[in-house]
């Protein structure tokens, strides 16, 4: 054990210290990722005789140049805002859950077969039903690796890819047999998808004649619920303190394989939720394709929010308005939106290489202030 | 299901067995390099589906499959350097670098495919060659003997990589640096150099990996061509214990389920696709967790050496 770190995990854990020096660090790093990856991704464009610019006007206009188009920037961003608050959590444990597919296919199998069962109830009690279920669905998904993890020492990222193969094939056996729409079946047709929840289990829409539904306002109170779970909680200061050193707090009492399990499972419930909220919100029913890549775009936003349940809540907006846009930009300019899918991944490289290089740099910085020379090299 | 244990249909699985353990062999092997230096590669399947797409295209535009296996090596070897500025000069968490190339591979050779290529067409890959004599004893001759040239090339990267690994001055230095980097510095051996050599290895061995599905196995090219293939394959590191003969178990024992599971559906076997298609991610999870707490693993796994730190 080091005492050294132990000793930092106390101070970092002592709560949230007003820093300039961090907040223009956590700013300014993620915008010059988002800008080097567009750069990039231009050059690319540009090669491929394509106008970058016209490419990302056209992308721009669709995320923000009406009202439809901000709205479906907060419908994307619901999604990406839940499953990045798991993300962040398992994060803050030292645990990286790349489960957020699966996580989100089983939440919504869950959030569509308990309005489909129970029809009967009046919407006040059906919601958080399915809002329950799925949240347990995919905290079931999350607990699976999550306790490979802390018992066998299962290396969570690639047992996480593996569920979510396995939670999609599960989905499609489902909605190719048993959850298949019955109206389907007679008419012949034989299209993957369920059939449609009853209206009294829709979330209620925010604005009139677009998609907007009352998710995004569940899924901002769940960040601030996050923050003060992590920040203000003896359990989430474990998590933190498990993340930041596990021979320290198993040092100091804390059980280490509690803690990465719990946080894989918690992780799998939000991102269960997102299902949900996405099954219940948008389609109304249960159809192939449904997470979009939020397992993985989620991952982004929580990485750029610097994996802070309220730095989040901009990110995703930032991220849902890429997402719309790049649907736009396809139909409007015929540039593919897997060009969306590059660029997360080179904000990904950018950020995640330049993170650790500009936190030694600002130390340095810091330190060289009080000591001098030492430090100054 | 009569029938199904014919001779015919043995033969069938094993032939598709020895094929399909080639994209695996290629990747994993080249994975073992990277994590006995050190480095967790997580963007092998990234890597994987844009050299596979650069091959095919290279072979759709100019008809010779040597430019195209050569054009995914080198974007293989691109890849390899960008995953080494990364997560061995900037000392990212490789977690999540590797997941961030692995995205890059994934968004870029569906753009590029959407652009250059638009539908599904078929190339005519690497054809089959038999091997004189050999490839005329019964049974295991036409499985073992009339392959194409990048499967023989996949099985005899394993004996290849066994012996650079463990009886060349390199395969000393590779293990060195993934076990205790500090004492392989303080050696003279240069840590970031050998970590980069082994990381760009692993990666054009990838990118070979996608050429062998989009120009010898399949001689197509679709979005997500290697439904996590790459993954499978980090995954097969593990359970191989870091070896390549044990890679070569792994990638066999795989690549037979998988072929069972084709042939359980050519044959029709009464079970429903998506399970079939299930098995191998579950036997993924299983072989990762017999594989847990092995004691070869590199000690320097995942963690960037900082000179300053020791």
């Amino acid at each position: 054990m080091d005492p050294s770190r132990g000793a930092a995990a106390q101070k970092e854990s002592a709560g949230p210290a007003f820093d300039w020096a961090k907040l223009v660090l956590n700013g300014a790093l993620p915008l010059a990722g988002v800008v080097a990856a567009l750069a990039v991704a231009g050059i690319f464009l540009a090669l491929l005789k394509t106008d970058p610019l016209t490419a990302y006007a056209a992308l721009v206009r669709g995320s923000l140049g009406s009202t439809f188009g901000l709205t479906q920037t907060l419908v994307k961003a619901t999604p990406l805002l839940l499953v990045g608050l798991g993300i962040c959590i398992a994060f803050r444990a030292n645990v990286i859950n790349i489960g957020g597919e699966g996580q989100i296919i089983m939440g919504a199998l869950a959030g569509t077969v308990v309005p489909l069962a129970l029809p009967g109830l009046p919407g006040w009690l059906l919601i958080p039903a399915a809002m329950v279920a799925g949240f347990a669905a995919g905290a079931f998904w999350g607990f699976i690796p999550g306790i490979l993890k802390a018992r066998m020492r299962v290396n969570e990222i690639l047992s996480t890819i593996m569920m979510n193969a396995i939670a999609l094939q599960f989905m499609n056996f489902l909605l190719q047999g048993p959850l298949m729409d019955p109206e389907n079946v007679k008419r012949g047709t034989f299209l993957a998808q369920s059939a449609r929840l009853p209206q009294q289990a829709w979330l209620p829409r925010l604005v009139p004649q677009t998609l907007l539904h009352a998710g995004i306002i569940v899924a901002i109170l769940l960040a601030i619920v996050v923050y003060i779970f992590l920040w203000r909680t003896t359990i989430g200061y474990e998590i933190r303190a498990v993340g930041l050193s596990p021979e320290a707090s198993s040092y100091a009492g804390i059980s280490v394989r509690f803690n990465v399990a719990l946080s894989l499972t918690l992780a799998g419930g939000f991102a269960g939720l997102a299902g949900v909220i996405e099954v219940i919100g948008v389609q109304h029913r249960l159809m192939d394709g449904l997470t979009s890549g939020y397992g993985f775009t989620g991952i982004v936003a929580a990485l750029l929010g610097g994996l802070h349940p309220l730095g989040l809540i901009p990110a995703s907006v930032f991220f849902g308005g890429l997402l719309v846009g790049a649907d736009k930009m396809q139909r409007a300019v015929q540039i593919p939106s897997a060009l969306v899918t590059a660029i997360l991944g080179m904000i990904v490289l950018f950020v995640s290489g330049a993170g650790i290089w500009a936190r030694t740099w600002a130390a340095k910085r810091l330190a060289g202030g009080r000591k001098g020379a030492e430090a100054g090299r | 299901m009569k029938g199904v244990l014919s001779l015919d249909v043995l033969t069938g699985i094993l032939n598709s067995m020895i094929a399909l353990a080639t994209p695996f062999l290629y990747a994993a092997i080249g994975e073992t390099f990277a994590q006995t230096a050190g480095v967790v590669n997580l963007g092998v399947d990234g890597i994987m589906l844009l050299a596979g797409f650069g091959a095919f295209f290279v072979t759709l535009t100019t008809g010779n499959l040597w430019l195209g296996l050569l054009a995914a090596v080198a974007i293989g070897l691109a890849m390899g350097l960008v995953m080494s500025v990364v997560s061995v000069t900037l000392k990212a968490e490789q977690g999540v670098s590797g997941i961030g190339l692995y995205m890059f591979g994934l968004g870029m050779s569906s753009l590029l495919f959407k652009v250059l290529v638009g539908t599904v067409k078929t190339i005519r890959g690497f054809q089959p060659l038999s091997i004189p004599y050999l490839s005329s004893i019964p049974f295991i001759g036409p499985i073992l003997f009339h392959n194409s040239v990048l499967v023989y090339g996949a099985f005899l990267l394993v004996p290849i990589a066994w012996v650079v690994l463990e009886k060349t001055g390199l395969g000393l230095k590779i293990k060195a640096v993934g076990q205790n980097p500090a004492a392989a510095d303080s050696l003279g051996i240069s840590v970031v150099r050998i970590r980069y050599l082994a990381v760009c290895l692993g990666a054009a061995l990838a990118g070979v990996a996608g050429a062998s599905l989009s120009i010898s196995l399949l001689n197509l090219f679709q979005d997500n061509l290697t439904s996590g293939q790459g993954f499978i394959a980090v995954a097969l590191v593990y359970f191989g214990g870091w070896s390549p003969l044990g890679v070569l178990a792994g990638s066999l024992l795989f690549s037979v389920v998988n072929s069972i599971q084709l042939w359980m559906q050519v044959l029709g076997v009464n079970l429903p696709a998506s399970v079939a298609v299930m098995l191998p991610y579950i036997l993924t999870i299983l072989a990762l967790m017999l594989s847990s707490n092995r004691a070869r693993q590199p000690a320097a796994l995942n963690k960037p050496f900082d000179r300053s730190e020791n």
